[in-house]
């Protein structure tokens, strides 16, 4: 139930020694087999903001990272992946290829491919994504803009996910995940 | 993965209790006339706005965009519930902070949408909320909005259910229990109309299960 196919979801978590974003990022601990649902590990580098580490200003970067701590200010990964884990805290608007929320945002989202609110997720702002899936359980109160996919992206490639756990028997697959609508 | 491995190997949710709301397995299917005639209102134009201030539902968002209209989530319940609304009143009592409330969580523009799917929100709102929270969806309505509610007729107490109302067909609920939200009181007809004296129309429809619908026009 809760495995993927690797290359369908490209947004998994995974601590990283490595990298960080522009922005001075202190170094998160590291915890090991901390990765949300048991999605597969990716060899493409994540940068961590743990949870004890608190971050006000711009981020930006060009590689995936995972915010379990407070950031407060805007997030830019353009192209990457980020990730809210359950203890992070984002007063921030967000411009993100994929978004995933565990845990509490504040702002805006902008994301070219893909949002995904788990159920313990917590989103007050507007988004604007190509896809998004909700996991029953999880709070969200903003409007919704449901963006066409850029022609030739991954995404319209990929076939839809089946995201959410909770999912009703009487729904689909893309009653779990929009896409826009194909006209 | 059970939901208690997720929270030890994070050190715990900011948020307890999004896995214990819903009750699994309950979910029942509803045929609505309400939400049949609020379809057919809203289905003879694209790009409405739609708010929905019933539990977060990706049915219902799918729906909706699906039909071709904007779509803006509330959840009025789960807002109301926030724990840090209770301040202490002049005798150090515990009170709902309704204007912290209002401000936050109905902070909408005015004139701003063209139908609202209320549910069945208002019978499990505290009592102090009801009357400002229908007030505020006036404001936000464009004339001549309508708005999709549900009213109990019988007062089951703590053995009423609140549902999570995920949009199936364009005449075809699915009703899913959500735990810990309990029935506040039951409204009769003359009450409800008094909730929406400012608004221009009422219609209602009586269900085979003690819920009475109505299409409110604004």
């Amino acid at each position: 139930m809760w495995k993927r196919k690797e290359d369908e979801y490209g947004t998994s978590v995974e601590p990283s020694t490595s990298g960080s974003p522009s922005a001075a990022v202190p170094t998160a601990p590291q915890r090991p087999a901390e990765t949300p649902r048991n999605e597969p590990m990716r060899s493409a580098e994540v940068a961590t903001i743990g949870k004890s580490v608190v971050v006000k200003g711009e981020l930006s970067g060009s590689e995936d990272l995972m915010v379990d701590g407070e950031v407060e200010g805007s997030i830019t990964m353009r192209g990457q992946t980020l990730t809210v884990g359950p203890n992070g805290r984002v007063r921030a608007n967000v411009e993100a290829r994929n978004v995933v929320l565990y845990g509490r945002l504040d702002g805006d989202i902008h994301a070219s491919d893909r949002v995904d609110l788990r159920k313990s997720a917590s989103l007050a702002g507007n988004i604007s994504t190509a896809r998004i899936s909700i996991e029953d359980g999880a709070f969200f109160k903003g409007g919704i803009d449901i963006q066409k996919a850029e022609p030739g992206s991954k995404s319209e490639a990929r076939a839809p996910v089946a995201a959410s756990a909770h999912v009703p028997a009487a729904m689909s697959a893309e009653g779990a995940l929009l896409e826009p609508k194909k006209v | 993965m059970a939901p208690g491995i997720f929270h030890k190997l994070f050190g715990g949710s900011s948020r307890q209790g999004a896995d214990d709301d819903v009750v699994s397995g309950q979910k029942v299917i509803r045929r609505s006339t309400g939400f049949n005639e609020f379809i057919k209102a809203i289905s003879r134009e694209h790009g409405l706005k739609i708010l929905d201030l019933g539990s977060t539902s990706a049915a219902n968002i799918t729906f909706m965009t699906g039909l071709g209209h904007g779509f803006h989530q509330g959840d009025l319940l789960r807002q109301a519930s926030d724990k840090s609304l209770m301040v202490p009143n002049g005798d150090g009592i515990p009170t709902l902070d309704i204007e912290r409330f209002l401000r936050e969580s109905t902070n909408f523009a005015r004139e701003d949408f063209d139908a609202v799917m209320f549910w069945d929100v208002a019978d499990f709102l505290p009592d102090c909320l009801v009357a400002p929270v229908i007030e505020r969806i006036h404001y936000a309505m464009k004339p001549g909005g309508i708005m999709l509610a549900f009213f109990h007729t019988k007062d089951d107490g703590p053995n009423a259910p609140f549902y999570r109302y995920n949009i199936v067909a364009k005449d075809t609920l699915e009703l899913q229990p959500v735990r810990g939200v309990r029935l506040q009181r039951v409204y009769q007809n003359r009450q409800v109309e008094n909730l929406f004296r400012d608004y221009a129309s009422i219609k209602f429809f009586l269900g085979r299960d003690n819920i009475r619908e109505m299409l409110v026009l604004r």
